[in-house]
């Protein structure tokens, strides 16, 4: 393998990687928030409880989140330093603008969060996770405008003598048509994942551990559920709008995802395929008439171009060369994307309906606690995996070719060290962090402020109470 | 004033908050299996940065985006050339903010040991490096003509660099050593006394002879004049400490280590990348910048920004300025949590 090809595959890991955690942090801080404001609203037990006990999961994931994320901020310069020079101008902009505004009240308000819940009043310290989820929304909004920008370049001219991108209209790269309907399918996207992890966890206490904090999980499970169902609407009408913004700007995506290799008007989506996807030969495929001419354009008898058209076009408007993306990987995940997320959203429904006015969740539904938050999680990861391998051969799209971008003067060795190192070090954190996540599940509700321990946990001995009183106690709550 | 030195003025600034800020939560992990001898201890040394140390860290992510969005040149050259010790750097960075976040997540005692020796490890790695790597970009580095780095890592590892890694963390175990005694109490804070004016003395000497060295490759009356000043508040800080006047005493460090870092980018200005090959493939500001109207935007961004992040983390240090005690263990030490 060359140094493209490993940066390549560096970048693809450590991104992959560092977006497990970014939904779960998006969503669960946000639903700690609400939680601790129904506590501050009603003042009930439960709500304090269930904020500590969701808080410090949330805690545990974003700490992941925060030290992958630093990587991010280096390898654009590290193994893509011509990438840095072409799009410095434009890209940096939202770059900077989301560690000065989002990044420093993230990181701020987090430190006030844990550590203030004695030393604020009860208000501040609410409005202080508030801020959290300010920071999180912020940091989402600029990252995924600079993330747009590579799909559909705007707001920019080229300077053929520097031979970069530099932008002309700042308004324009933060109000893509790209970034305007990914912003809320992502967002969307990551709730269904954190309510489903909030579920997720509800039902594992409500089937092993019958009896204790009923009403508090069962609040937990229902809660999650309706955010997975409701969210998942939302996943489905943005990505509905995507899908036709994509066809505008990225025909090619769009044609790929579905191994459309001839114009057809109308198109019929195919929902699954077997044999080869390479445009030569079809064994078997299940195909629904008029559903892609609707989702690309919105009509039912409308033309959605074909991979060879598109490339003829290409080849006229860039030159010779191939620029098709990895069907077969293009199709699958977009086809798995959907799949899997539509069944995150009927196993919410389902549970909800089981444990419908008051009914206990049945001991097989404890099935569900783990397949639960991770059909979301893993149906983002086959978006982003098809987002950005259907923008390919570009980096930018139309603009700058992928093996552009790669450092000129970095070795494949570096880059293999670095790699490597990287996914050992992933590898090693990944167990580290699960094993911490399952515990902390486990170990279930702190006890009520002032009441050390909760008189009712069946488990509740020596070790019980004093992990107990030792959450109860700010401080401890979190070092 | 040219938007460009206005950029490289306020990327200056960016790294000072970096290492004023992070010096010390550097210094406070270097020091922490040092100065703690048991697990209460180290528990309240942990506890003096456990607020802030994430927002310090985020200083680092800011410069490293300004760069990117200001001078994307630099960005490029710098990250791509100074690669092994930037990945040595972000390892380190990423085991120690995981321990930092997790030591306290069990109540057990050898995870809680574990982690105290990656928080030592996790800052004194960065620590080094930091100090190696900008005693690099001072002395200049092998650069060509389209400002590609082709110097090798052995490049990097001059006798000059490593003077500047081991500066960079003496200089931090003072700063960190004096915010500890700023911020305990009893005998954690006579020992974290004890600990600045010794590691003070040493990082006073090694900074004295770094500073010098590197006004003889390069600098002017002015960097020579912020060097010096820069030794001196050093030494007024450890006066300070050793009259007991912390307050006085944290503000000698951190002023003597934003002087000094200013002190090394006078001395560079106008160039951000010398070049140690030819003259003519120095970078400069000029060179490596972003086209004007972009610098507007930032500058109007920063301007607006920048002040409130620092009001709202100055009211981080003012909400926690209270004394850290050790606490006696609330449980049953080793495996009670398992």
């Amino acid at each position: 393998m060359d140094t493209l090809d490993l940066a390549r595959w560096q970048f693809a890991i450590t991104t992959v990687y560092h977006f497990f955690f970014v939904p779960v942090t998006i969503s669960l801080v946000a639903i700690t928030a609400g939680l601790q404001t129904a506590w501050y609203r009603t003042g009930k037990d439960k709500y304090l409880r269930l904020t500590k006990f969701y808080g410090k999961l949330f805690l545990i994931n974003i700490a992941m989140g925060v030290v992958t994320g630093l990587v991010q901020e280096f390898q654009f310069g590290m193994n893509w330093s011509d990438y840095s020079r072409f799009v410095g101008d434009v890209f940096g902009a939202p770059l900077a603008l989301e560690g000065l505004l989002a990044f420093f009240v993230e990181s701020t308000f987090i430190g006030l969060w844990i550590f203030g819940w004695d030393r604020l009043p009860k208000k501040v310290h609410l409005a202080c996770i508030w801020m959290v989820v300010l920071g999180t929304q912020l940091s989402a909004y600029f990252i995924l405008a600079a993330n747009s920008w590579m799909q559909n370049p705007v707001g920019f001219r080229y300077n053929a003598e520097r031979g970069r991108a530099e932008l002309t209209d700042i308004w324009a790269v933060l109000t893509n048509k790209v970034v305007l309907v990914t912003f809320p399918h992502t967002i969307f996207a990551a709730f269904m994942v954190g309510g489903a992890f909030v579920a997720g966890v509800a039902i594992w206490h409500l089937v092993r551990r019958p009896g204790v904090d009923t009403g508090a999980f069962r609040t937990a499970l229902r809660l999650g559920a309706v955010i997975v169902v409701v969210a998942g609407a939302g996943v489905a009408l943005s990505g509905d709008q995507q899908g036709k913004v994509m066809t505008e700007v990225q025909p090619m995506k769009m044609a790929a995802a579905e191994a459309l290799y001839e114009s057809e008007k109308p198109a019929s989506f195919s929902v699954f395929t077997i044999g080869t996807l390479d445009g030569s030969r079809e064994i078997f495929s299940v195909k629904v008439p008029y559903l892609l001419s609707f989702l690309a354009t919105g009509h039912f008898d409308s033309e959605v171009q074909g991979i060879n058209n598109l490339q003829q076009a290409y080849e006229k408007l860039y030159g010779p060369g191939s620029y098709n993306p990895n069907v077969p990987l293009t199709y699958w995940t977009f086809r798995l994307m959907i799949g899997v997320g539509m069944a995150a959203v009927g196993l919410a429904v389902l549970l909800l309906w089981l444990t419908r006015r008051g009914r206990e969740p049945h001991r097989l539904l404890i099935w569900l606690a783990l397949p639960l938050p991770l059909l979301p999680l893993v149906a983002n990861v086959f978006g982003w995996v098809f987002t950005e391998t259907g923008r390919q051969p570009w980096l930018v799209f139309g603009l700058l070719p992928t093996s552009a971008g790669v450092s000129p003067g970095t070795t494949s060795g570096e880059v293999l060290t670095s790699l490597l190192g990287f996914t050992l070090l992933y590898g090693v954190l990944a167990v580290v962090e699960v094993k911490l996540m399952f515990k902390s599940i486990r170990a279930g509700l702190p006890g009520a402020a002032g009441t050390p321990g909760d008189p009712t946990r069946p488990d509740s001995g020596d070790d019980g109470s004093a992990e107990a009183e030792a959450d109860a106690k700010p401080l401890s709550f979190a070092y | 004033m040219e938007l460009t030195t206005v950029w490289f003025v306020l990327i200056a600034f960016l790294w000072i908050g970096y290492f004023v800020l992070e010096g010390f939560d550097f210094g406070v992990g270097i020091l922490l299996r040092v100065l703690g001898r048991d697990e209460p201890e180290r528990r309240a040394l942990v506890t003096t940065i456990g607020p802030v140390w994430d927002g310090n860290e985020v200083w680092l992510i800011v410069a490293a985006g300004a760069t990117f969005a200001a001078f994307p040149e630099w960005y490029a050259t710098l990250f791509s050339g100074f690669y092994l010790p930037l990945f040595a750097i972000l390892v380190a960075l990423i085991v120690r903010g995981v321990a930092l976040e997790y030591r306290g997540k069990r109540d057990d005692l050898p995870w809680r040991s574990r982690m105290d020796t990656m928080i030592a490890v996790g800052s004194l790695l960065p620590a080094l490096l930091w100090g190696i790597t900008f005693a690099n970009l001072l002395r200049g580095v092998p650069l060509d003509a389209s400002y590609e780095y082709v110097g090798s890592l052995g490049d990097l590892l001059s006798p000059f660099a490593l003077l500047g890694g081991l500066t960079f963390t003496a200089v931090f175990v003072a700063h960190g050593a004096i915010f500890l005694a700023l911020r305990t109490t009893d005998e954690l804070r006579d020992r974290a006394n004890r600990m600045a004016g010794l590691s003070g003395l040493v990082a006073a000497i090694l900074a004295g002879g770094f500073l010098a060295w590197a006004q003889q490759i390069r600098g002017d009356r002015w960097s020579l004049l912020i060097a010096g000043l820069a030794v001196l508040s050093l030494l007024g800080g450890l006066v300070a400490n050793r009259f007991r006047r912390e307050g006085w005493a944290f503000a000698g460090t951190a002023l003597a280590i934003a002087l000094a870092v200013t002190s090394l980018f006078v001395a560079m200005f106008p160039a951000v990348m010398p070049s140690t090959l030819d003259p003519e493939s120095t970078l400069t500001t000029v060179a490596a910048a972003s086209t004007p109207y972009t610098l507007k935007i930032l500058t109007v961004i920063a301007a607006i920004f920048t002040p409130l992040v620092m009001l709202y983390q100055g009211w981080t240090y003012w909400v926690f300025r209270k004394r850290v005690m050790v606490e006696p263990p609330v449980a049953v030490p080793s495996g009670a949590g398992s």
